[in-house]
C-alpha cells in the first residue's frame, strides 16, 4: 500500500521530466525534457559563473596568504562565519537590500562559495612540509616558482575538496535563486501552485542527481591531482605526516 | 525593482502596510520591527524545536554508528560514503525527496535534518577514537580492564573534544538548513524568507535572516560551554 503510494509519487515526478503536462490551473504546459533542460542549463549556468569567479578571487588570494603565513585569522574565521551565516540568509539580505536579477543571485553565489575555497586552499599551502619549501629555496627556486611547482602541486588535492565543498553548496543554494527572479530547477519547487507535486519531486530529482554528479566528478579530480609521493606517504601510518589529516575533516580551533 | 506592491500583497505584511510610510517605501523600519517581533516568536520556536530534536537524534545515531564503526573497521568505508553521498543532496531536493515516504509537515524536516548530522559527527567520533594514544589503550587493558571498559572510560572520553567539535558544527550546520525546513511544511524562520513578498521586505529579511544567523551562534557557544563542562581537563592545557 504505502510502497504503491510511494511509486506513483515518485513514478509521476520522473514522468514530469520527460513529458510536458498541463499546468495545475490548466493554463500553461509545464515539465518535460524542454522545460527542464532550460531550467537545469539555467541552474548550471549560474552555479559555474559562481564557483569560477570564487576561484579566481579566493585560490590567489589564499596562496598568497598561506605562502606568506600571514592571514591565518582571516582564513579560518572566514570559514567559521561561512558555516555560521545560514545560506538563505544570505540570499535574502541580498534580495531585500539589493534587488533580485541574475547578477544579485551570482554575487551572492559567490559570496557564498568563497569561504571553502580560500580557508582549504590556505590550510592546504600551509600544511605543505616547511623543509620541503626551505630545500627548493636552498635549490635556488624563486619565491613565485615555490608557489608555483612546489606549494600549488602538493596543495591541489585539498584545494579540489574546497572547490567541491562550494559547488555542492551553490548547487544546493542555486535552488532558491527563483526568489530573487532567476529561473532554475527550484522554479517548479518554489513553484508547488504552477506545477504540482509531481514538479517538485521531478525538480528534486534532477538536482539531487546534478548535485551526486558533480560531487563524485570533484572527487575523482582530487584523486587524480594527487601527487604519487602524496599517496605514498599517505598509506605509510608511521612516516613523517606531510599530509593534512583529511581534507574534509572538521575542526574548530 | 519597487518592493512596495509586492509587499502589499504579502502574507503577514499586508495588514500593516498602511500604517507607515516607511514600511510602504520597504526602508529599515524599526518601528515596524519593535511592533511587529512577537510575530516572530512561533517561528523562531519552531525553528529551536526543530534543530534540538533532529541535532538530537543525529547525535545519538552518528555516535552509535560511529562506536560500531570502530569496532568493525570495515564499516568506516561504507558509512562514510554513504552518508556523504547523503550530505551531498541539497537539503530542500531532501526535504522534497522524503514527503511521498513521510508526508509534509515536522517528519520530513526532523528526519531530513538528522541525516545531515550523520557525515559531520561520525566523522569526528571516528578521527577522534582514532586519535587516542595507543598507549593509554594498551595501559587500560593491561589494568583488566575489559573492551567495553576501555572504550567507556578511556577511549571515548578521550575523544570526546573532537566529538563534541562535530555537534558544534552539526548544529550550526543545521540551524541553517532548518531555514529551508519550511519548504516541507515544518514552519520555523524560513517561512518568513522563502515567500517572494517576504524576501523583498527588508525590515522582515533583517530580523528573520538575523534571528537565524544568531540562533546559528547562540547555539555553537551552548555547545561549546557543554563541550568545557564535559573535558574539564582541556582547560588547563588551553589556558
Amino acid at each position: 500500500m504505502i510502497l504503491a503510494s510511494l511509486l506513483t509519487d515518485f513514478g509521476d515526478g520522473v514522468r514530469f521530466i520527460f513529458e510536458a503536462r498541463e499546468s495545475r490551473a490548466g493554463t500553461v504546459e509545464v515539465g518535460g525534457l524542454g522545460e527542464i533542460g532550460h531550467l537545469a542549463a539555467n541552474h548550471l549556468q549560474v552555479s559555474f559563473l559562481a564557483v569560477a569567479v570564487a576561484i579566481a578571487v579566493a585560490l590567489p588570494l589564499a596562496l598568497w596568504l598561506g605562502h606568506k603565513g600571514r592571514g591565518e585569522f582571516l582564513a579560518v574565521s572566514l570559514s567559521n562565519v561561512g558555516r555560521a551565516v545560514p545560506s538563505l540568509a544570505i540570499i535574502a539580505f541580498f534580495v531585500a537590500f539589493l534587488g533580485t536579477g541574475f547578477t544579485n543571485i551570482c554575487f551572492a553565489l559567490i559570496l557564498l562559495a568563497i569561504p571553502p575555497i580560500l580557508t582549504n586552499t590556505y590550510v592546504a599551502v600551509r600544511q605543505v612540509d616547511r623543509d620541503i619549501v626551505d630545500a627548493a629555496r636552498g635549490q635556488g627556486l624563486s619565491e613565485a616558482q615555490i608557489v608555483r611547482r612546489i606549494e600549488l602541486p602538493l596543495a591541489l588535492p585539498t584545494i579540489f575538496g574546497g572547490i567541491r565543498l562550494s559547488s555542492v553548496n551553490v548547487l544546493a543554494t542555486a535552488i532558491i535563486a527563483p526568489l530573487a527572479g532567476y529561473e532554475t530547477l527550484g522554479t517548479p519547487i518554489l513553484s508547488l501552485n504552477v506545477y504540482g507535486f509531481a514538479g517538485a519531486i521531478g525538480a528534486a530529482i534532477v538536482v539531487a542527481l546534478l548535485t551526486l554528479m558533480a560531487d563524485a566528478g570533484f572527487a575523482g579530480v582530487q584523486r587524480l591531482t594527487t601527487p604519487k609521493g602524496l599517496k605514498v606517504a599517505k598509506g605509510d601510518r608511521r612516516g613523517v605526516r606531510l599530509w593534512p589529516r583529511s581534507p574534509r575533516s572538521v575542526q574548530i580551533p | 525593482m519597487s518592493g512596495a506592491p509586492l509587499i502589499a500583497q504579502g502574507g503577514f505584511v499586508r495588514d500593516r502596510a498602511g500604517e507607515s510610510s516607511c514600511v510602504a517605501d520597504n526602508g529599515f523600519c524599526l518601528d515596524w520591527i519593535s511592533k511587529n517581533l512577537d510575530r516572530y516568536q512561533t517561528p523562531f520556536l519552531e525553528h529551536v524545536y526543530l534543530v534540538v530534536v533532529s541535532v538530537a537524534i543525529g547525535f545519538v545515531i552518528a555516535v552509535a554508528l560511529g562506536l560500531l564503526a570502530h569496532r568493525r573497521r570495515w564499516l568506516i568505508g561504507p558509512l562514510t560514503g554513504v552518508t556523504g553521498a547523503l550530505y551531498t543532496v541539497p537539503s530542500i531536493a531532501m526535504f522534497f525527496l522524503l514527503q511521498p515516504l513521510l508526508g509534509r509537515g515536522n517528519a520530513p524536516a526532523i528526519v531530513g535534518l538528522a541525516i545531515y548530522t550523520q557525515v559531520i559527527i561520525f566523522r569526528n567520533v571516528i578521527t577522534g577514537l582514532a586519535g587516542v594514544p595507543k598507549e593509554m589503550v594498551d595501559a587500560a587493558a593491561g589494568m583488566g580492564m575489559t573492551p567495553n571498559q576501555r572504550l567507556f572510560k578511556v577511549e571515548v572520553p578521550l575523544a570526546l573534544p573532537e566529538i563534541l567539535a562535530g555537534l558544534r558544527i552539526a548544529s550550526a550546520t543545521t540551524v541553517g538548513l532548518a531555514a529551508f525546513a519550511a519548504l516541507a511544511g515544518a514552519g520555523g524562520l524560513g517561512q518568513q524568507l522563502i515567500v517572494s513578498s517576504l524576501i523583498v521586505f527588508k525590515s522582515n529579511v533583517v530580523v528573520a535572516g538575523g534571528l537565524v544567523t544568531l540562533l546559528a551562534a547562540a547555539l555553537d557557544l551552548v555547545v561549546l560551554g557543554i563541550q568545557r563542562l564535559l573535558t574539564p581537563w582541556r582547560r588547563a592545557v588551553l589556558a
